[in-house]
């Protein structure tokens, strides 16, 4: 039988069923390789190279277990969280999401449907290719895939899901062409296959008759296609995966060959950029001296969109210029007049009771405020894009590219099918990039001036109308009796964290599957499934209101945890202080699972806590737990000075289950830390009437050098019997909020309420 | 508009810009040199930090009419041909970069301190400002060190 065209089986498996038609033979061999758990359905491209798609059982998720003390029933993110939601939501098109080529060159081509943006992804997902296939990491090539809208909901890079959700199918594709390779070995070199090896791309049998796997790959696309089962290795068979690798794109990054989205060389790109409202989404009323403007230096075109006016110009240098020299009237925008107290006021209104009365003695009732905080990725907002009558091209950094290909097609009047939408690597995002306004705009500025654009956006717009974290305002009340925790709430007020980007129609369509039920807000059921209280705390009741004020938000890495388990973990601290108990101990004996207790055990040991400390230094400690993993922080703090604290030390430890790559992990957990170093004691936006004063890092004071410990240390805990990594990007950021507050308080006496806890306007803020 | 002539990794280039044009965007636009990068454009961020005879300087806040007759080496220049400067070394080994976009400044700036002094202090490397957003600061201290054992 001969092979089919993959799309053949894609429409199949896009309408509904499996494929069918008589069940051709195994290839020889194979049986014997068969592993019940999971079965593979692997489709076929035609054509002189084997390339897979592969289609991956799907495992129930067993609820957690908790152990007592006044034990704390499950809460809805134990059952099921975000990044579960988000793989329910890929389930429908799971088989199409990988495709794995082996090249003639025996090279390995897969597009990584997700985004990178410093995580590491290209290398991790790299190694379980190479682990399954037995191929060098080398021989793994990853470029990103572009807007695929086949793939429906399941190409959104967020909820720290990308490695939960590709580990199935990525080692379900490899694992099948690995099959079809040996099996094609198996008939050329007159092997059984039991007798094969496959090893750094080369089959090898008996008295060293060798094959190597880019000769194979024409004959092992040839083979009948069946219900081939494969399994992929054991996770104690693993060499590369759970070992320390470097990023397969270090050296271009540190030669700067590396190219983002503004290096990028496409023919005829010309500089744009875009001066912008006096308030957050402010729109144009008129352009007072276009004809001035134009006459500019290096000036070539001027042209009004909905969010401001753009100029185009020769380089960015006289585009900058000119746009300042636009005298512009604006209309108002939409929060022009708000400004930080109002916002506060509106947040504490809004922040819903509490179930448990105060009981007095036995109460702690505490409340805390976070201020808005930009996502500054270095990287600023840029895209490029050629929007002509009969198609168009954008190429930008974007984490949900096919909502961003809808949008954009449906703004320039083209059918989806005619935009094509390419996913670049990019500076940073934690989470910003989940937003496309940058390619938005440039396919717009393209469209009115007829030429290919590359859009810039300053600095002072990145943060001033850019992205940010939404302030939030918090009420904790934990009842007690003399030496345990009886009821535990939290009430978070938050002013609206824009979700417009794909989740919100996710949530939609899995919401038969959700762990909360009844008239739940969407707020409050993402809340629910990414926030929950780690330990026995007898009732825990968490809820989330929201405030709808039309600001630019988005989720920041850790969306709400940074903040609500943040305070969360410094109040801990002052349970166990009311109740005198050491906050290790407090914790050890308090917390849900062994694997919890063992990362704060880790950082306690290595980290010498209860270490004697001189005057105004202090040791801090939090644990936080999310999307299956859980981490431990401590720190040192030299807090002489409670106006300019300095984190001078930290020790963490992360468990994530099945760790891919833990040179990785630590990267993201050191990034975790820095930003709770930042958006704990110094960073965060100040709104003043309709728009953030912060305009560049000499004044959204994200850490830097001298802000972060000349001695850090980061543990990864070995695998795991569950065998399936958890979430990793955005672990690393509360654990290490609470840790630092818990320092801050324990060196300075002062109790944190307000966050940065360091927080004036110490700049002369950019002309609007 | 005026022509400048100036040696960019150690080739003669002429641009024709005005005497205001930062740097940068000469760097950029006009010549296709993308290593430097944009992240404040006032001196502040350091993304783009660069050397001009030899010292740190950055592009994004010194016009072009400055750069006249003199010797600009951005991250494209550092390393001599397919061997990598021991700083370059340095950041591979420490495995530094997340994102990667603040590094090639990071490195140039880092490069800057060594020649100044060979064995610097914790305080000379605070001294570094620029920005990594990603945080990966501690690795960075650590490249820095582990290089300059080595030079
Ligand atoms: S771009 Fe030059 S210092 Fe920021
Ligand atoms: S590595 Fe991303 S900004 Fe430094």
């Amino acid at each position: 039988m001969a092979p089919r065209p993959l799309e053949d089986y894609l429409d199949m498996a896009r309408h509904s069923a499996e494929p069918t038609g008589s069940a051709p033979a195994v290839a020889p061999g194979l049986r014997d390789r068969v592993l019940g758990r999971r079965k593979f359905l692997t489709y076929l491209v035609a054509g002189s190279t084997l390339t897979v798609a592969a289609k991956v059982g799907f495992d129930t998720l067993a609820p957690g277990t908790a152990s007592a003390l006044v034990p704390s029933p499950p809460q809805p993110a134990d059952v099921t969280d975000l990044g579960d939601i988000l793989i329910m939501a890929g389930k429908p098109t799971e088989g199409l999401l990988i495709q794995l080529e082996i090249q003639e060159d025996g090279n390995v081509r897969v597009e990584l449907p997700r985004m990178e943006v410093g995580q590491g992804l290209t290398t991790s997902v790299a190694m379980l290719v190479a682990e399954e296939l037995d191929v060098p990491l080398s021989a793994v090539y990853m470029p990103l895939a572009p807007a695929r809208p086949e793939l429906l909901f399941n190409q959104l890079t967020g909820g720290s899901n990308s490695i939960r959700s590709l580990f199935g199918p990525v080692r379900a594709a490899a694992a099948v062409a690995r099959g079809r390779l040996l099996a094609a070995a198996s008939e050329q070199l007159r092997v059984p296959v039991g007798d094969l090896q496959l090893a750094d791309g080369v089959v090898v049998g008996p008295s060293d008759v060798r094959a190597a796997i880019g000769t194979l790959t024409g004959a092992a696309a040839a083979l009948p296609l069946g219900e081939l089962t494969a399994a992929p290795k054991k996770p104690s068979d693993y060499k590369l995966v759970g070992s320390p690798v470097s990023r397969v794109d270090a050296r271009a990054m540190v030669t700067g060959e590396f190219k983002y989205t503004l290096d990028l060389d496409i023919p005829d790109a010309t500089p744009a950029m875009v001066r912008r409202p006096p308030t957050i989404n402010g729109t144009v009323d008129s352009v007072n001296n276009e004809k001035d403007v134009r006459s500019m230096p290096g000036v070539i075109d001027v042209v009004v969109i909905p969010s401001g006016v753009a100029v185009v110009a020769e380089t960015f240098g006289q585009a900058l210029d000119a746009k300042d020299a636009l005298d512009v009237t604006w209309k108002k925008g939409t929060v022009d007049g708000l400004s930080d107290a109002e916002i506060k006021e509106q947040l504490r209104g809004a922040a819903l009771p509490f179930a448990v009365p105060a009981a007095g003695e036995l109460t702690i009732d505490a409340e805390f405020d976070f201020a808005f905080a930009s996502h500054a990725p270095m990287e600023t907002n840029s895209a490029v894009a050629d929007v002509r009558p009969d198609g168009a091209e954008i190429w930008s950094g974007l984490k949900s590219p096919i909502v961003a290909q809808q949008a954009i097609a449906k703004e320039i009047g083209l059918p989806e099918n005619l935009v094509k939408v390419n996913v670049v690597q990019s500076g940073g995002s934690f989470g910003r990039r989940l937003f496309f306004d940058g390619a938005l705009e440039a396919a717009q500025i393209s469209k009115a001036t007829g030429r290919v654009i590359k859009l810039m956006w300053t600095r002072v717009d990145d943060m001033r109308h850019g992205r940010a974290r939404a302030g939030s305002f918090h009420r904790v009340r934990v009842t007690h009796a003399a030496d345990h925790v009886l009821s535990f709430e939290h009430r978070v007020a938050s002013v609206e964290t824009d979700t417009k980007h794909g989740l919100g129609e996710i949530l939609t369509a899995t919401a038969a599957s959700l762990p909360v039920g009844g008239n739940m807000s969407f707020a409050q059921t993402m809340f629910l499934t990414t926030v929950k209280c780690p330990y026995n705390f007898g009732a825990v009741t968490q809820v989330l209101n929201e405030i709808p004020l039309d600001m630019h938000t988005g989720s920041w890495r850790s969306v709400y945890s940074a903040n609500t388990r943040g305070a969360e973990e410094i109040i801990v601290d002052e349970i166990a202080a009311k109740l005198g108990r050491d906050p290790v101990e407090f914790r050890l004996e308090a917390l849900k699972e062994d694997r919890y207790r063992a990362v704060l055990e880790k950082v306690a040991d290595e980290g010498g806590w209860g270490a004697k400390m001189d005057k105004g230094f202090a040791q801090g400690v939090a644990f936080h737990a999310e999307y299956k993993s859980c981490t431990a922080c401590l720190v040192e703090i030299d807090a002489r000075d409670p106006q300019d604290p300095r984190v001078t030390k930290a020790v963490i430890a992360g468990d994530f289950g099945l760790p891919i790559n833990p040179r990785g992990l630590e990267s993201q957990l050191l990034g975790g830390l820095t930003d709770a170093i930042s958006t704990t004691l110094r960073a965060g936006l100040h709104i003043e009437d309709g728009l953030p004063l912060e305009g560049s890092y000499s004044q959204f004071h994200y850490a830097r050098q001298a802000d972060s410990p000349t001695d850090v240390k980061i543990f990864i805990m070995p695998a795991n019997d569950k065998g399936d990594p958890g979430g990793a990007g955005e672990l690393g950021v509360p654990a290490a909020v609470g840790a630092i507050g818990n320092a801050y308080a324990r060196a300075t006496g002062i109790a944190p309420r307000s966050f940065p806890i360091n927080f004036p306007v110490d700049f002369d803020p950019f002309p609007r | 508009m005026p022509n400048y002539t100036f040696t960019v990794n150690g080739r003669e280039v002429t641009v024709d810009a005005p005497a205001d044009l930062p740097t940068l965007w000469a760097l950029r636009d006009k010549l296709g040199v993308t290593g430097p990068k944009y992240g404040c454009g006032i001196d502040v961020c350091k993304a783009c930090t660069s050397h001009l005879d030899g010292e740190a300087f950055n592009p994004c806040a010194t016009p072009v009419s400055e750069v006249e007759g003199r010797e600009v080496t951005t991250i494209e220049g550092l390393a001599d041909g397919d061997e990598l400067h021991p700083v370059q070394e340095a950041w591979l080994e420490q495995d530094v970069a997340q994102c990667g976009y603040c590094q090639p400044g990071q490195i140039m700036a880092a490069v800057a301190l060594l020649k100044r002094t060979s064995n610097p202090t914790d305080e000379e490397i605070d001294a570094i400002e620029n920005v990594c957003r990603c945080g990966s600061y501690f690795r960075i201290r650590e490249a820095i060190k582990s290089a300059a054992e080595k030079m």
